[in-house]
């Protein structure tokens, strides 16, 4: 049930993949002819990964994941265009990959905007409209939040990008290959996406970038990816990207409608079953896969490992958050107090996800909380009507 | 990430529950900072604390914490009790990771409260013990 953390190989992806460890295992960039298998076999994948988006095979970079792509994208457009302007427009809500890589250009002279969101983490293209600046070089915003889910309104993000001539860069990380997304369609110069969140390998991810936007490398050091990123290629990750990206298309109809309807059905479920407690993020436009609730009076980590301790695997605020102790950025920026995004759980769904599994989960979060909430004082205040009432 | 033993008393929480009329209660923590700990204490007229209960809203170190101090403070005096610091209630937990030593000092915060009310109810002094601040973030950035 944390599927948004990472998904497991599909068997398909797997076998495509493993012919390039030890049989065509050439660098596909050297002349002899052994290498020539290896080049085409990343040349499909370049174009599996375009066609996913609506892009053409050569404005794909393959890096090595979600991260490195957002990190990419960002800074290059920002060192790339230094001359033009130095004020960036993001969320609150981002990844840490987009924050930080913001907060380190913040340190180098750039200034940032970050767009505050509504209370259902939604972004308003009107306040976006408002802190363009004529030195505003990039738009940065996530067609998906990793941990309420919410979809933000990237196509009418795209539309108000162009037309101010401002670059769009969407992290997509959540997305891609999750619910439909077109660069042409929605106006997006730059989009990030990661293999491993669409049952494909750990380690690979692209940068798609529009064919007449300068990409400055942020690896240097060989002439890889057209000169833009050096490094050898990672053939059987890259494979594997093309194949889940292959898949992803072909399933996403079907896939999206039948996780459509089990979330929904776990979000009834425990909202009607569980008092005081709230779904975070918007209830339809939302990841399909995404369920996201704060259980009041009771924390975070405890649940999580009452959880664990059945056999379930959720995840509090994000995964590469746990171990801080304050509630997540992005409960903040929806307006919960601390108090209650402590108490939150993401639950999120697979294909593989059944029915009688959310039954189980649901059956499990109602003695779970019931049980926290019993050792806790402040259900105890709540219930006599105490001080720690909100 | 965490210890057997802190695994043991979060899954079986020993004490846990309210103490109806106690000779004293204490509530410490910060539910913004995501842990609240409420001791509650039974003390005889000789000053032994007969029963101790608690409640904890927090992670699983928090609750570990108060679980093992109410045991560390059952059947002792005011006074034996007041010498139970956050030390003792780690090492009887076999440690706590870096991030939840904050867990055992409001442990430790918890039974001064809770016994910093007993006295008041009683009218008297306990040599040694200080008001408790209700907000532990002060004593770690002491």
């Amino acid at each position: 049930m944390d599927n948004a953390a990472t998904t497991r190989v599909h068997e398909e992806v797997l076998q495509e993949m493993l012919p390039y460890f030890r049989e065509t295992y050439a660098n596909p960039s050297a002349i002899y002819s052994f290498a020539g298998e290896a080049k085409k076999a990343v040349g499909t994948a370049r174009e599996r990964a375009a066609a996913l988006i609506g892009a053409k095979p050569n404005e794909i970079y393959f890096t090595a994941g979600g991260s490195e792509s957002d990190n990419w994208a960002i800074r290059a457009v920002a060192e790339g265009l230094r001359d033009k302007g130095r004020h960036i427009i993001t969320s609150k809500i981002e990844h840490h990959a987009v924050l930080h890589t913001c907060e380190y250009l913040e340190k180098q002279g750039y200034e940032v905007t970050y767009l505050d969101v509504d209370g259902e983490g939604k972004i308003s293209p009107e306040a976006l409209e408002k802190a363009i600046r004529p030195d505003t070089i990039l738009i940065s915003v996530m067609a998906a939040n990793n941990e309420i889910g919410t979809l933000e309104p990237i196509a009418k993000i795209g539309e108000i990008a162009k037309e101010r001539g401002i670059l769009f860069h969407t992290d997509a990380v959540q997305s891609y290959g999750h619910v439909p997304l077109n660069v042409e369609e929605m106006h997006i110069d730059l989009l990030s996406a990661s293999g491993h969140k669409l049952n494909g390998p750990k380690g690979v991810g692209i940068l798609y970038c529009r064919e007449n936007v300068r990409l400055r490398p942020l690896i240097h050091g060989g002439a890889q990816e057209r000169g833009r990123r050096a490094g050898t290629l990672n053939v059987p990750g890259i494979v594997g990207f093309g194949k889940a990206a292959a898949l992803a298309e072909e399933t996403m109809q079907e896939r999206c409608a039948k996780e459509t309807a089990l979330r929904d059905y776990l979000i009834d479920r425990v909202l009607a079953e569980i008092p005081y407690t709230r779904l975070n993020g918007h209830r339809q436009e939302r990841l399909p896969g995404n369920a996201h609730f704060c259980f009041r009076f009771i924390e975070g980590e405890s649940l999580l490992i009452l959880l664990d301790q059945r056999g379930i695997c959720g995840s509090s605020g994000s995964a590469c958050t746990s171990g801080a102790l304050d509630p997540s950025h992005v409960l903040l920026a929806i307006g919960l107090p601390h108090e209650i995004a402590h108490g939150s759980l993401r639950l999120t769904l697979s294909e593989e996800t059944t029915k009688e599994e959310l039954d189980e989960t649901v059956e499990a979060l109602k003695e779970i909380v019931g049980r926290l909430r019993d050792m806790s004082p402040l259900y105890e205040d709540a219930m006599k009507g105490g001080k720690y009432v909100q | 990430m965490y210890s057997e033993k802190v695994m043991d008393h979060f899954n079986n929480p020993r004490n846990m529950g309210e103490i109806e009329n106690p000779s004293g209660v204490g509530t410490v923590g910060n539910a913004k900072c995501g842990d609240v700990m409420r001791m509650y204490l039974d003390v005889d007229e000789s000053g032994v604390i007969r029963d101790v209960k608690f409640k904890t809203f927090g992670c699983g170190a928090a609750v570990a914490t108060s679980s093992m101090a109410t045991e560390l403070v059952k059947g002792k005096t005011v006074q034996e009790a007041l010498q139970v610091t956050n030390k003792a209630v780690m090492e009887a937990l076999d440690g706590l990771p870096p991030v939840k030593v904050h867990c055992s000092l409001l442990a430790e915060e918890a039974i001064h409260a809770a016994l910093w009310d007993y006295a008041k109810k009683q009218g008297i002094v306990i040599e040694g013990l200080k008001e408790p601040v209700g907000d532990i973030t002060a004593l770690e950035n002491a």
